[in-house]
């Protein structure tokens, strides 16, 4: 049997508002998915170890203070030092529409703003999960 | 009891007949109908609903025990609430020009946002503070930037709300200092510090210490200003943000209740008179978007409260038993989607605000959920409730929405649904407990997840996002921080710690650290390191070492 998608969510940064990080978290576990939550106040450093160490496909990051253009890519500057670049990483947050093409770049799959079902998250995972 | 007797009759007369024929043809909407927080509502109230209630044992007159009617006896027609926009973003520089700003637009008080750096107790250069300096709120390193941030301001003719929990402490004696410079006398001084740790905890994330040491610096300040800052608010107790983590309205009450009553017994475990602090506590709830259960919930709250003090702590201070509150909007309620839409979900949130009898309101901005907001934007939230306040007319008559049998009912309802929370979070041992068993926080979740279930699903409609939504929306301006903030208030710390009297400081950060391990009131010792220039950071992390980290357990 295939073994099941790993995500891990995460929050950098100092932002305290994790409701979405949590709803989303159990929605992929719902899904089916093997779903680790980091908890508050990571590090982009603490991040990338705890996504290595668990062995997870898919990183999400979620921040809602403004500080996403500094630490999203930290995260896959770091995963690429690490040779690890074939984790997908995902965004969300209040990431404002002119940020984004910013993290694309910066090798961010895909970001998801407010709104989004998550139900959007899943599908994207699944279809754009590499393993 | 024969009337209630009868009109039992009629209903049941009423319901065979008149409806009965038209619901076989026109059947309703829903099998079900419900609140926002999924609390069931009838089709009809009536008397037989709000038959229990004793009008002077539950309702009384304003001013008057228990409160359920209001605080004060004339409340909007005597003096309207504040109007108190929280704002603060940037530098202290920007920060005061938009307080000047809103100041002169008519804004009756202040209230101050932090950045994240400071409110979690870390000097701006930080390396945890990179990217978050300035973003969320201001950014207060020491003193000097506190003295930026009020000029020009007089402190003695203002009141001045702190978003501040972990190091609240430290805030106010930088307020407190600024004032003696201002010539002000802190006895002058009004306003409020929300210095609630339990709700970080629980829901906002801003803690720093233990749970422990944390209540020791809450009862610290609640000691410091009964001697010293009578007209200050010493804490804001909190469901705002446990509302926005995704819990109930009645969720909402009753942890926010059990948080109070959790600072209630620490004080006086620490030796105060319940009626020497009482007065000085106040509130801080949502206003979500369902009207009628939105007003409810503030009486209930008033009421519950009123019987806590009274029956369980035994205050005599009437004003030990008024519950206070400030009002924000709800922001988890604004969409991405078709922006300007939120000026009427925050038109009715504020509303039920202005309904259920608060002493303050802040109401949201329409660009919230995209980003920090647009002065433009802010000027919109304010004469919001401007247009509440001069045209409505709903500030002629004292709590207009009592005797309704619906609003009646639903507070009867959601007091008895808190009050019962309140008998499980006693059995756990307390709020504290509650907290650390991870209680409080599942049960928030579970509400949040339900209801995004249940929008996701079509059962709950939010218009503009999973209903009448329009492609290709054109994004509005907004707010942007300048990304420069970060390095120049890096630069200002660094000139402060070269130009300051270093010894001083030392010496200072020394005695706080001695006092820290015994049990002297800390708020003195606060003071003398703030007033030497040392740092936020450098203050808070005497602290740390002493008091050590708190370490949530994570839990989804």
């Amino acid at each position: 049997m295939e073994r099941p998608i790993r995500v891990l969510v995460a929050k950098p940064g100092l932002d305290g508002h994790d409701r979405g990080a949590k709803v989303l978290a159990r929605a992929l576990r719902d899904a089916g998915m093997e779903v680790i939550y980091t908890g508050l106040r990571q590090t982009p450093e603490q991040i990338v170890e705890a996504a290595l160490q668990e062995d997870v496909d898919v990183i999400g990051l979620s921040c809602l203070s403004g500080a996403h253009n500094h630490l999203f890519p930290r995260v896959t500057q770091l995963l690429k030092e690490k040779q690890a670049e074939d984790i997908l990483v995902l965004g969300g947050g209040i990431i404002p529409e002119e940020d984004i093409p910013g993290l694309l770049a910066a090798g961010i799959s895909a970001v998801f703003t407010p709104g989004t079902p998550t139900s959007a998250v899943i599908d994207y995972i699944k279809e754009h999960v590499k393993r | 009891m024969a009337e209630e007797k009868d009109l039992r009759k009629a209903k049941e007369a009423w319901e065979q007949g008149t409806l009965a024929k038209v619901t076989a043809r026109f059947p309703e909407r829903k099998a079900e109908f419900t609140t926002l927080s999924g609390m069931p509502v009838e089709r009809l109230y009536t008397p037989l609903d709000t038959a229990e209630l004793d009008y002077e044992r539950d309702l009384g007159f304003p001013g008057q025990y228990p409160y359920t009617r209001g605080v004060q006896p004339t409340m909007y027609r005597g003096r309207l609430w504040t109007m108190r926009q929280y704002a603060g973003f940037g530098t202290a520089e920007e920060s005061n020009e938009r307080y000047k700003y809103l100041l002169e637009q008519g804004q009756t008080g202040l209230s101050v946002a932090f950045d994240l750096p400071t409110q979690i107790g870390y000097d701006s250069d930080h390396p945890l503070a990179q990217g978050e300096v300035g973003k969320v709120g201001v950014a207060i390193d020491s003193l000097a930037d506190m003295e930026t941030l009020f000029a020009g301001i007089p402190l003695d003719k203002v009141s001045t709300s702190m978003t501040i929990n972990a190091p609240a402490a430290v805030l106010l004696a930088m307020y407190i200092a600024v004032a003696e410079k201002q010539g002000v006398p802190s006895r002058k001084l009004s306003g409020t510090i929300q210095n609630d740790i339990l709700k970080e905890y629980a829901a906002r994330g801003t803690y720093i210490f233990p749970p422990k040491p944390s209540m020791r610096l809450i009862t610290d300040i609640f000691a410091y200003c009964s001697q010293n800052l009578p007209e200050w608010n010493t804490i804001s107790i909190s469901g705002y943000h446990i509302r926005e983590a995704g819990c109930t309205a009645v969720q909402e009450v009753a942890f926010t209740l059990a948080n109070g009553i959790a600072y209630v017994e620490a004080a006086i475990r620490a030796g105060l008179n319940v009626d020497s602090f009482a007065p000085r506590l106040s509130f801080f709830f949502n206003a979500q978007m369902d009207l009628l259960e939105e007003v409810a919930k503030f009486r209930a709250a008033r009421r519950l409260w009123a019987r806590i003090m009274k029956e369980r702590f035994g205050a005599k201070d009437p004003r030990s038993m008024m519950l206070r509150f400030h009002t924000q909007t709800a922001g988890c309620a604004l969409t991405a989607q078709q922006p300007d839409n939120n000026i009427i979900r925050v038109t009715i949130q504020a509303l039920a605000a202005v309904l259920g009898g608060t002493q303050s309101l802040h109401t949201n901005s329409r660009d919230e959920a995209l980003s920090l907001p647009t002065e433009e934007s802010v000027r919109i939230a304010l004469r919001t409730q401007q247009i509440i306040a001069y045209e409505s007319g709903v500030t002629n008559t004292i709590d207009p929405l009592a005797g309704s049998y619906a609003v009646e009912s639903m507070t009867n309802r959601i007091e008895k649904e808190a009050q019962a929370y309140l008998e499980r979070i006693d059995k756990l041992g307390g709020a504290v407990a509650a907290i650390e068993q991870g209680f409080i926080q599942r049960e928030i979740q579970e509400s949040a997840y339900a209801y995004q279930r249940a929008v996701e699903s079509g059962e709950r409609i939010v218009v503009g996002v999973n209903k009448f939504q329009v492609e290709n929306e054109q994004p509005p301006e907004i707010h942007k921080v300048d990304p420069e903030v970060e390095r120049r208030q890096c630069a200002k710390l660094n000139e402060l710690r070269a130009n300051r009297d270093n010894g001083k400081v030392s010496q200072v950060l020394a005695e706080l650290r001695e006092a820290a391990k015994g049990d002297d009131n800390l708020m003195p010792y606060i003071l003398e390191s703030v007033r030497a220039y040392a740092t936020l950071g450098e203050i808070c992390g005497v602290l740390r070492e002493v008091f050590g980290e708190y370490q949530p357990a994570v839990i989804f």
